[in-house]
């Protein structure tokens, strides 16, 4: 395996089974219906025949004398009595004799063309206008007839059968030269092997029997079809060979057709699917192949693994994000293959000798081996028992499977694998315990967290995996996405929060809080900030922020909680302007905007320019110091932090209520006509609109209110604008209203006959009848609020249900349309029959990871690296005010530059991804 | 004005020179928005150096690397959002009054390449001269929405007289800028003079009635279907129903499609955005500003623009529908799909009916879906499966074709091996840095 391939498959040539070719490969031809005889030995020449290949373990094959293991099966044939037409094809079948003649079987003239390339079973030939009756053979001069299929497998001459037989012997006719312009390709065979005379009969492997706990054995559906298929054929040959009515024998010849088809294909249309004693249909082949637990989509396409592990995740603050903790059981269980070579045989000697369960050294884990590969192939079971003589057998070329050690490599992954970062090495950290574990920064490329989520584990088996592994699929390597060239991997949650309050208005710490907060981390406590008058020594907040911060680093933005106030940006008083200046944080809260995934722009930037070992060493110090900060600081939130004043609460009560005389006034307004209907919309819609206007006004109104009285330093409203967890409008729906609650993006409607609930009038349009909801969480609903809350809420179910499926099939269609894309070597991408699609990948060839937020170079960045000039927001310069000096040389440069500067907009236009998407409110 | 003679080359020109000379080739786009920035900081030729130099050694560390699969990682990054767009297929975009479809549904309709989108919509500008005076896009508005028979006058059947009274409301005429003679003209043109005889009813001006009379049971034509006939005849009302439902229908102007259209204040002057879409037949109309009217229908933006616009109409609808749910997705990513789906010329789909269906490869079909239908053709055509694509190599178990699978790297130790050293053997490859750009800092 490690040596890699040494052969290739180049390519798959499909083609027709000819009638001989199917003898020929035959063990067996199987006549006798029965499987077993009563000592449960299989009967000759029945379906279980021993030429067919052997499941039983202490048999042997009687074609290649192979055992269980060795033997792959044989092929077996049914003699057909009488030849039956093959489902798959009977559409074919129609095509070709309707184009040839049906005495000479040359192709007739009026043949519509073969089919392109195009091809879809459901729609069939595309439909061609059927020919005028009277046609004759140019060569025979033969007049044709319409030929009709009568589905699935009947064919019929103006209203005569055709026989299968006289089916088969039309196809024979047809001349192999024209079996080209027919569409078919004669070196794949001849169309009359669409008629079958014998039926392939797959080896027992295919159709195993199982023994029941009963003892009693139970047959595959294949084998209960074919058992079918005997018995029917076996009947027809004896009815025929007797002299047996004509009816009596296409009656039996009309069976054995429903048998093979349905062999073929359980759920041809047309035919009623054979079905099990029970009831439940029989999956025959194509039932086996088709559908995503058929054998393409389930085994072929995705194929099951050894080496992996599941078990519950759980978070690890102190882990690097490129680490992911194991508990010992599975490190026991999964192992590493060690090449044993004259280097480390005596370190794979004392590892064999320490057998499959080693004690603990001083606590910490050891690892085992639990196989040994000897050189000839034979595996070992190493136990406690056989360990010495085991480490004996060690030599050059032996393989020792190792258990986990820490530093291992390893692929760690979370369904639904939406992304490439669903699946990221990591290196083992062994713990006690019995979940994994990894840093929290990992949860958003995997869409985890922590409610009983599970993960699977993959142990790298081979050098060239391990080495893929590290140079691409670290965690630290994916740190940028390539789907919108930002950081997929940042801080979250508490995080955040602790980022704000160790930053926000620079708080003050002393030294013992000093110590605890760098105690996870490795840096020495920087001298103090300041010194107060009695000597205490204070550390700021941003000083020790910026410990984690490159030394070299300049950056300034707005914080999350900028309000676009105008002050300074070095002196603002709410301290939402960042400045980060040699590594310093200046000024500014470090909160989502600086920190956070998708948005973070200390984490942009440092995993821009610093690479991605630098963002990972990051994102492992921040995560430990704000872990550390936010234990220290300490924060809960609570029903009491959405309390507000008694007079607030009137004003709260007040704006509702005069909300709802206005949406009153305006039903008023429409029972009497006196609405001014709104162009384009009907006098009902126009209601509608405005009431929601109204209604809409009176939430935010209340929230506004409410959020009056919740400032910074309320714990919950720092969890909101710092942007950790929730927003104001949940807060303002705790403290001020709920506010409409809505069904497809209407005013709730539906319930009795005219109105919402019994409550109501019928017709009535007011506010509460519809589903507004005045009162807040913290409050309490009242019951007919709470129904119609319930009710807004089963939508967001549904949706969310609705969503993931319909999304999960749009991209299973765009990874199947564009698998095969890759960028060539020229820089083109091309599919896979080279075709070019691109003539250079997305018009600049520029890898989206390594874009600057989509842009192919940060102009800005570099333009102010080089000139020196103060860093800007981003935005662009300022227009040529304080421009430097130029040197006389560069005059003309100048001169043109000032011409085409005329007529030149003055809009600094840049691409800004747009902020967050329209907050709906509910949960 | 007249221009003063050019000096020199002009700025872009030397950007591409100074690029050029470091052996980087820079996208015309990276010009050009170096060219805006770099236009009002006027500076010096060694500075100019500098900054291309640089620009360019960052362009060239941001390439692709080859044989990188970018179609799947363009198909995640659309997909991967998709579970966190919203369902809800009508929402409130730019005009209030108006649905469209947003979210998931839209974004699954672009891929789909339906021909008509389910809620077709266009935004028409007029000509600059016009768009500042709202009452000239109004007259353009209305020359663009439908107006039907019952929009402007009321329809009603007398049965004592067995007629249909459509009767002409002034204020509705005014609103909608029709004349009387305008409906007189659509009724006589639209309805058949054979069943129906049109006449002025009583009344005077704009608001005269017209009078539908059912015509004389026409002669019955010798051996065409007299049977159907003769039932119609003690039946008149039904006839009269008939010719109130056919009134109903008459289009007196606009252009087909378009339910509905809106004008509304925009930035640059007036905007029609209209509920239903027919470029064709907009863009014919004196007044609208070719250059800048758009449709959200993708087939018609084929139609009359062609492939490439098509393309770039994916390309953007596909950004906004994402931009919308405040999603950000690079655009390269929808460039991919935009262009894999006009690649042939016309508009394929995603999909079965589309790519997936028309793949080389049999394995690769037959793993998508109707698995049977692909395998049972490819046994008539003795189809060769070359297994150069990504499925097909997974099913038979090799490694694929992109990536690291796409190269192989020989170890050959330069120095003889004294002793006993491990035989070369095939490592992993590295992906190809883009190591040109080390040539440049050279």
């Amino acid at each position: 395996m490690s040596q890699g391939l040494s052969k290739r498959i180049r390519s798959l040539q499909f083609a027709f089974l000819s009638p001989d070719e199917i003898r020929r490969m035959s063990a067996v031809k199987v006549i006798t219906a029965d499987t077993y005889d009563d000592d449960g030995y299989p009967i000759e020449m029945g379906l279980m025949d021993l030429h067919l290949g052997v499941i039983e373990p202490n048999l042997r094959c009687r074609t290649c004398g192979g055992r269980v293991s060795e033997c792959p099966g044989h092929f077996g044939i049914i003699e057909l009595a009488m030849p039956v037409i093959h489902v798959g094809y009977s559409k074919e079948i129609k095509r070709l004799l309707h184009s040839t003649c049906r005495a000479c079987g040359r192709r007739l003239p009026d043949a519509p063309t073969p089919r392109g390339e195009s091809f879809s079973d459901e729609e069939g030939p595309t439909p061609t206008r059927e020919p005028k009756e009277e046609r004759a053979c140019p060569f025979c001069h033969e007049t044709q007839q319409r030929i009709l299929l009568d589905k699935p497998t009947t064919f019929r001459e103006n209203g005569h059968k055709i026989t299968p037989k006289e089916v088969r012997a039309r196809l024979e006719r047809i001349p192999d030269e024209d079996i080209r312009t027919l569409g078919l390709n004669p070196t794949a065979g001849r169309p009359e092997w669409m008629v079958l005379t014998v039926l392939p009969v797959p080896p027992v492997q295919v159709r195993p029997s199982i023994t029941l706990e009963s003892g009693e054995r139970s047959e595959d559906d294949l084998t209960h079809k074919l058992v079918d298929v005997l018995r029917i054929n076996q009947r027809l040959r004896e009815n025929r060979d007797m002299g047996a009515p004509q009816l009596v024998v296409e009656d039996l010849w009309e069976l054995l057709q429903y048998h093979v088809t349905t062999y073929f294909d359980n759920q041809t249309s047309g035919i009623p699917p054979a079905r099990h004693r029970s009831g439940r249909p029989l999956k025959t082949l194509a039932q086996r192949l088709k559908g995503k637990d058929g054998r393409f989509r389930s085994n072929l396409s995705g194929k099951r693994v050894n080496f992996s592990a599941r078990t519950v995740i759980s978070p690890d603050p102190l882990l690097s994000i490129n680490e992911v903790g194991i508990p010992v059981e599975i490190a026991r269980a999964l192992t590493v293959p060690l090449e044993v070579t004259p280097f480390n045989q005596e370190t794979a000697k004392d590892l064999v000798k320490r057998g499959p369960a080693p004690v603990p050294l001083l606590g910490a884990y050891q690892c085992g081996v639990n196989y040994l590969v000897r050189e000839d192939g034979q595996r070992i079971k190493v136990m406690d028992k056989n360990a010495e003589a085991c480490a004996e057998l060690v030599q050059p070329g032996c393989i020792v499977e190792r258990q986990l050690l820490d530093g291992d490599i390893v692929l760690f992954n979370r369904q639904p694998s939406l992304h490439r970062m669903s699946m990221m090495a990591h290196f083992v950290r062994i713990l006690p315990h019995k979940t994994f574990r990894f840093n929290l920064c990992d949860c958003n490329p995997y869409n985890a967290d922590f409610d009983g989520d599970e993960m699977n584990l993959h142990v790298l088996q081979s050098q060239e995996a391990r080495a893929e592994a590290k140079v691409l699929m670290k965690v630290e390597e994916h740190i940028l996405s390539p789907r919108y060239g930002g950081p997929v991997i940042g801080m979250l949650h508490d995080h955040i929060t602790a980022g704000f309050l160790l930053t926000y208005q620079n708080p003050k710490f002393t030294r013992s809080e000093v110590t605890y907060l760098l105690s996870k981390l490795s840096y020495p406590v920087p001298p103090p900030a300041l010194i107060e008058k009695d000597g205490t020594e204070l550390w700021t907040g941003k000083q020790l922020f910026s410990l984690t911060l490159p030394k070299d680093l300049n950056l300034e933005f707005h914080s999350n909680i900028w309000t676009r106030c105008d002050c300074p940006p070095n002196n603002c008083k709410h301290d939402s302007t960042v400045i980060i200046e040699n590594g310093v944080l200046k000024a500014g809260t470090i909160d989502k905007k600086a920190i956070a995934y998708e948005k973070g722009a200390v984490l942009d930037a440092i995993a821009r320019n610093y690479g991605p070992v630098r963002a990972r060493q990051f994102l492992d110090e921040m995560s430990r110091l704000a872990i550390t900060a936010i234990g220290l600081a300490g924060l809960s939130t609570g029903i009491d932090d959405e309390d507000v004043p008694e007079n607030a609460r009137k004003e709260i009560d007040h704006a509702l209520s005069s909300a709802r005389a206005e949406v009153t006034k305006l039903v008023d307004q429409y029972q009497k006509g006196q609405l001014d209907q709104m162009p384009g919309r009907s006098l009902e819609e126009t209601l509608e609109v405005m009431v929601r206007r109204e209604l809409g006004k009176a939430r935010d109104l209340a929230g506004d209110i409410a959020g009056r009285y919740l400032g910074l330093e309320n714990p919950a409203v720092i969890l909101a604008k710092s942007g950790a967890r929730g927003s104001m409008l949940n807060l303002t729906q705790m403290a001020g209203a709920v506010g409409q609650q809505s069904v497809r993006g209407e005013r709730l409607l539906r319930g009795y006959v005219g109105r919402t609930l019994p409550h109501y009038a019928r017709g009535d349009l007011g506010a509460d009848a519809r589903g507004f909801v005045s009162s807040s969480y913290k409050r309490g609903l009242s019951a007919t609020e709470y129904f119609f809350h319930s009710m807004g809420g089963r939508e967001g179910l549904v949706d969310t249900a609705v969503r993931t499926s319909r999304s999960g099939y749009m991209q299973r269609r765009l990874i199947n349309a564009l698998e095969d894309l890759k960028v060539a070597e020229d820089g083109t991408v091309r599919n896979t029959a080279g075709t070019i699609i691109q003539y250079s990948y997305g018009e600049d060839g520029v890898d989206p990871c390594r874009s600057f937020q989509g842009d192919a170079v940060p102009v800005d960045e570099i333009l102010a690296g080089i000139l020196g000039r103060p860093r800007m927001l981003r935005g662009g310069p300022d227009g040529g005010a304080g421009q430097p000096p130029i040197g006389e040389e560069e005059m003309d440069l100048l001169a043109e530059a000032q011409l085409e500067e005329e007529g030149e907009e003055e809009e600094g236009e840049e691409f800004a991804p747009p902020e967050e998407g329209p907050d709906f409110g509910g949960e | 004005m007249p221009a003063k003679p050019r000096t020199g080359p002009t700025l872009k020109q030397r950007i591409h020179e100074v690029a050029r000379s470091k052996g980087v080739e820079l996208p015309p786009h990276v010009e050009d928005d170096l060219r805006e920035r770099l236009i009002r900081l006027r500076l010096t030729a060694p500075e100019l150096n500098r900054v291309v130099s640089a620009v360019a050694a960052r362009y060239m560390k941001a390439k692709v690397d080859a044989h990188e699969s970018v179609g799947i990682v363009a198909a995640q990054s659309i997909g991967e959002p998709g579970t966190q767009m919203t369902l809800r297929t009508f929402h409130y975009a730019g005009v209030a009054e108006m649905n469209v479809t947003l979210g998931l549904p839209r974004l699954i309709e672009l891929v789909d390449a339906r021909r008509v989108p389910s809620t077709p919509m266009m935004t028409i500008h007029v000509d600059k001269k016009l768009e500042q005076s709202r009452e000239e896009v109004h007259r353009i508005a209305l020359q663009v929405e439908v107006t039907n028979v019952p929009d402007i006058a009321s329809i009603g059947t007398v049965v004592e007289d067995l007629k249909v009274l459509v009767t002409p409301q002034v204020a509705l005429l005014q609103a909608r800028g029709v004349k009387r003679a305008d409906v007189e003209r659509a009724l006589t043109e639209a309805l058949d003079p054979k069943k129906y005889r049109i006449s002025n009813g009583s009344g005077s001006g704009e608001g005269r009635p017209f009078e539908l009379h059912l015509a004389e049971a026409p002669p019955p034509k010798e051996g065409a279907k007299p049977k159907k006939d003769e039932p119609e005849e003690p039946m008149p009302f039904k006839a009269l129903l008939g010719a109130s439902e056919e009134a109903r229908v008459v289009r007196i102007k606009g252009v087909s499609g378009i339910k509905r259209a809106l004008i509304k204040k925009e930035k640059e002057g007036y905007v029609i955005y209209t509920e239903g879409s027919n470029l064709e037949e907009v863009l014919d109309i004196p007044g609208v500003d070719a250059s800048r009217t758009v449709t959200n229908s993708v087939f018609e933006i084929y139609k009359v623009f062609g492939v490439e616009a098509a393309r770039a109409a994916l390309v953007q609808e596909a950004n906004r529908t994402l931009a919308e749910q405040g999603l950000t997705v690079d655009i390269r990513h929808l460039m991919l799909v935009s262009d894999v789906m006009t690649n042939e010329g016309d508009i394929r789909a995603i999909g079965r009916h589309g790519i997936s269906g028309k793949k080389t490869s049999v394995l690769a079909r037959a793993a998508f879906e109707i698995t049977a239908a692909h395998l049972l053709r490819a046994a008539i055509t003795g189809e060769a499966d070359e297994l150069r694509g990504v499925a097909e190599n997974i099913i038979v178990g090799q490694p694929i074709t992109l990536g690291t699978g796409a190269v192989n790297l020989v170890y050959r130790p330069t120095i003889e091996p004294k002793v006993v050293a491990p035989p070369p053997k095939a490592i992993a490859p590295i992906p190809p840095a883009a190591d040109s750009a080390a040539t440049l800092e050279a």
